[in-house]
């Protein structure tokens, strides 16, 4: 059943992508070929072989437990949530949050994971930025 | 031999105690920067020029450093992914498939790295001599390139993809389109007009490839080991 979803998936996404393709502006640049080919071309490989793993699935794959699936779900968020929260808050809080999360969620004890996270982003920008320069997204407190 | 004379000329430069020293710096710093996923050779030669400019160096020893830079890059970027089956840069994306398995099973991960710098050496050292020799005449070849034999080049790489790919070749194929379909995001190279960008400008300059790697591989694998964790599968197990 798993691999006769992502055939679906993957014939959805074949059709959508072709759709976006014959949307795509022609240039004021001749060209025989021109800019929707190839990419209508990906679409019916992508739809092909979806459709192939749609009538032929392999065997059912072992799936995680539900608490598994919520913890990755949860790491997902927090990752996602990272993005959002650079411009905010600014690289030295969120990376120290997001890192220590990670290393706790990856088995490091809560107190180790904690200084983990602050380790990693603070050695980050002490290198990245007061030695190499480098600009790196800047939060209400100026790091 | 015009070609000895100059190889000559460069070695007197290059084999003095600083310069060597300069490269052996450089092939260090190079080496932790390919290591870290993400970051690779030209990224390292970029982050690093800094360096160059607060060490005050003249112009030459300046371009030992940065190359040793990219050589230490271009070998540091298989450590991670011999060791953690997430490639260290773009090079380095094919020794995740047979350098992490035997790294796991068979060798300690010390003996796959030992065994992957002395090949890189070989064939660094054969590439050197090759190009002092053969620059020419490989020129008037690659001038030969026209677009037909471009098209066979990429027909043989497809075709070898599916000769590696998984059991399911259905399953290959669905993955190399999704791939190209990713690579299609941008500005087209030959007419100049924005596939899939969906109106954002931030598209415009398409997902660029070491992204898409290390999205897909690094997160992956964080994501199987937390699958994992607490079982007897915990290191992360490629065919998971």
């Amino acid at each position: 059943m798993s691999d006769r979803i992502l055939g679906g998936v993957g014939l959805l996404l074949a059709a959508f992508f072709i759709w976006q393709a014959t949307l795509i502006k022609e240039s004021f640049i001749s060209d025989p070929v021109g800019p929707k080919t190839f990419p209508i071309i990906i679409g019916l490989l992508v739809g092909l072989s979806s459709l192939a793993i749609l009538l032929k699935p392999d065997s059912e794959p072992e799936w995680p437990d539900f608490s598994r699936f919520f913890e990755i779900g949860l790491t997902v968020a927090v990752m996602i949530a990272y993005a959002y929260a650079l411009p905010v808050a600014g690289f030295v809080v969120s990376t120290a949050v997001a890192a220590g999360y990670l290393s706790w969620r990856l088995g490091t004890p809560p107190a180790k994971a904690a200084f983990a996270g602050i380790a990693i982003s603070v050695g980050i920008y002490a290198v990245f930025h007061l030695i190499l320069g480098l600009s790196l997204a800047r939060g209400p407190w100026g790091f | 031999m015009d070609t000895l004379n100059a190889l000559a000329h460069g070695f007197s430069i290059a084999l003095t105690f600083e310069n060597l020293g300069l490269a052996l710096i450089g092939c260090f710093l190079g080496t932790i920067i390919g290591a870290l996923p993400g970051l690779g050779p030209s990224n390292g030669v970029a982050i690093l020029i800094p360096l160059a400019f607060t060490l005050g160096l003249p112009a030459t020893p300046a371009l030992i450093l940065l190359t040793s830079v990219y050589y230490g890059a271009m070998y540091g970027g298989r450590i991670s992914s011999i060791l953690l089956n997430i490639p260290g840069d773009e090079p380095a994306m094919m020794t995740t498939l047979d350098g992490y398995p035997d790294g796991q099973a068979r060798d300690r991960p010390a003996k796959r790295w030992r065994l992957s710098g002395i090949a890189s050496f070989v064939g660094a050292f054969f590439a050197t001599w090759g190009l002092v020799f053969l620059a020419p005449q490989l020129v008037k070849v690659a001038l030969l390139f026209g677009p037909a034999e471009y098209f066979a080049l990429f027909a043989l790489a497809f075709a070898t993809l599916g000769g590696i790919a998984s059991r399911n070749q259905a399953k290959a194929a669905l993955a190399a389109g999704l791939g190209l379909g990713i690579a299609m995001i941008g500005v087209d190279g030959q007419t100049g007009v924005p596939r899939f960008s969906f109106g954002e400008v931030h598209l415009y300059d398409g997902i660029d490839f070491l992204v898409a790697i290390v999205g897909l591989f690094a997160l992956s694998e964080v994501f199987i080991f937390l699958e994992h964790r607490g079982t007897e599968k915990a290191t992360g197990d490629a065919k998971g």
